[in-house]
């Protein structure tokens, strides 16, 4: 094992230039990759701030018992998909409709009567703010005998999940082709550094030493260039985040960064291509020689 | 006090075999080496190699003789299965080199050292670390690397340069630290391709010497050359190859002509 470990880090001294390299092009791989990762994770949050905003009112008929209607808020809210639920009574509604429009406040002031329905106010858990979903919930309150209708932004709902998954779709296709784009050349550079050590690959062949012997600090090799790699990918993404957020004069100050989780996922991967690039690298040269 | 005679003392060689001691072999196959009517084809329909078979037993010298291109070369890819035979049995150590299983391959090189005519060295290793390489590649134990390596270095007479590196060598002290790093393992044959084609005369003397010397202690040396006068101021076993196929062996042809007189 510590010879492992010295033979991987003797070929960095050995080839500087070829080390740095690899690293480089993993790092900037990943940070193309992370550059995406960071816009898409963004898009979600605000996504997630519109899908917050999802409403569902359900209208009651006039005359229903509260009784009923507590029983019914209760069997709601026990629903899986919901958040909360709150009831709006008439006069409720007509004090909200005073506040909130201003250029009828006069009319509502005259009325004799309430003409407001009261109603139940439905909000989703995260995650279940698609249209499916929200329709779904919608035709379940539809089944309670007492209400009447039930409103939501059906439309726009639909525009939500459209944006949403356009992104995820784009997202991951640019993700991919940039991965793909990393492997090629990691397994290149690797490549490079291994004709280069051919001749030491042969005399180890020569004396005895199994191909797992000679695979093993390639492939720790590998590794640590995509951790080095991975890790300054994530100094650039971090970089470039501290520009765009700095520099938009306000406008994207809420942007976020990766949480701890996506960074220890964008090392894995770094490590992962450094190890998948020279492995297939010292495979063909062994099955070569 | 003769300088002189007194080395010549020390190299008084040990007449005792040791291989019969440390043999691994079967007592009823005395051969180290077998080839049986071995051929070799090349990819582009060369033949390399045409019916070739021979015996080596323990403890011999065997000189591989021959024009370049008549096969020597491939005849020493055969017995380190650097290549497989298109035809006949090749027999090493104990090996079939025609059936040879991928995980074999490394533990058969174990068994031998072999020494070529540009020594192979790692070029940013000192001797020392040239040497220990052999050994730490089969994950021999790191505390007795450093002591084994001394040994075969002091064996090879070159202890007081262990720190060199292959460029601060000259040419015949190259080929000692790679004959040392073939001795690293006690292998039971040493197979020696060319060992004295880069060197000049003083040096060929001294590694030839020193190949000799390895012989005595039990060791079988294969070694191809084309320096026919080394061949001749010896009397071990010669085999001569023409054009992929083998034209004399001493061994056989001379004791044909005992009995035919």
């Amino acid at each position: 094992m510590k010879l492992l470990t010295r033979e991987a880090l003797l070929s960095f001294r050995r080839a500087p230039l070829l080390s740095v390299l690899s690293v480089t092009t993993i790092a900037f791989s990943l940070f193309t990759v992370g550059l995406f990762g960071l816009v898409a994770i963004n898009l979600r949050e605000a996504l997630k701030g519109l899908e917050e905003r999802v409403e569902i009112v359900a209208y009651i008929f006039r005359g229903t018992p509260s009784e009923t209607i507590a029983i019914a808020t209760q069997d709601i809210a026990a629903f899986p998909e919901v958040r909360d639920v709150s009831y709006v009574s008439e006069e409720e509604a007509l004090r909200r409709a005073r506040a909130e429009l201003v250029e009828f406040r006069d009319a509502y002031r005259d009325l004799q009567v309430n003409p407001l329905p009261a109603s139940i106010e439905v909000h989703l858990k995260e995650g279940y703010g698609d249209a499916a979903t929200v329709g779904r919930v919608a035709e379940r309150l539809k089944g309670f005998g007492f209400i009447d209708d039930v409103r939501f932004g059906r439309e726009w709902i639909q525009k939500l999940d459209q944006l949403r998954n356009l992104t995820a779709v784009v997202g991951l296709v640019i993700g991919l082709a940039f991965a793909a784009v990393a492997v090629v050349i990691i397994g290149v550079t690797i490549r490079l550094t291994i004709l280069q050590r051919a001749r030491e690959i042969s005399i180890m062949r020569l004396v005895g030493a199994t191909n797992w012997f000679i695979r093993g600090p390639f492939l720790l090799e590998g590794a640590l260039k995509g951790l080095l790699g991975g890790l300054l990918s994530l100094v650039l993404c971090y970089a470039g985040y501290l520009l765009f957020r700095d520099n938009s004069g306000g406008t994207l100050s809420g942007l976020i960064f990766f949480g701890a989780q996506h960074m220890i996922l964008i090392i894995v991967f770094g490590i992962l291509l450094g190890l998948g690039g020279s492995m297939v690298s010292v495979g063909r040269h062994l099955r070569h020689v | 006090m003769n300088h002189f005679g007194f080395c010549k003392f020390l190299r008084v060689p040990l007449t005792f075999p040791l291989s019969l001691l440390t043999s691994h072999l079967s007592p009823y196959n005395p051969h180290v080496i077998r080839f049986t009517n071995v051929y070799k084809a090349y990819p582009n329909g060369a033949m390399a190699l045409k019916d070739v078979t021979f015996h080596v037993s323990k403890g011999e010298f065997v000189f591989l003789t021959g024009h370049s291109g008549a096969g020597k070369s491939t005849i020493m890819k055969l017995l380190f299965a650097e290549q497989q035979p298109s035809g006949g049995e090749v027999r090493v150590s104990g090996y079939n080199v025609s059936s040879l299983r991928p995980d074999d391959v490394p533990r058969l090189r174990r068994r031998l050292g072999v020494i070529f005519q540009d020594f192979r060295l790692l070029e940013d290793r000192t001797a020392e670390e040239n040497v220990a390489f052999a050994l730490e590649v089969t994950g021999a134990r790191t505390d007795t690397i450093a002591a084994r390596v001394m040994r075969v270095l002091t064996q090879v007479g070159l202890s007081a340069r262990s720190r060199a590196y292959p460029r601060e060598l000259s040419g015949g002290e190259q080929q000692r630290v790679a004959i040392a790093r073939a001795l690293i393992n006690d292998p039971a044959i040493l197979l020696a391709d060319e060992p004295t084609g880069n060197l000049d005369e003083r040096a060929t003397r001294g590694v030839f010497q020193l190949l000799r010397d390895i012989n005595n202690g039990g060791t079988v040396v294969v070694m191809a050359t084309h320096d026919l006068d080394l061949v001749r101021q010896t009397v071990y076993r010669t085999i001569e190859m023409r054009d992929g196929s083998l034209v004399y062996d001493s061994d056989v042809d001379e004791a044909a002509a005992v009995q035919s007189t």
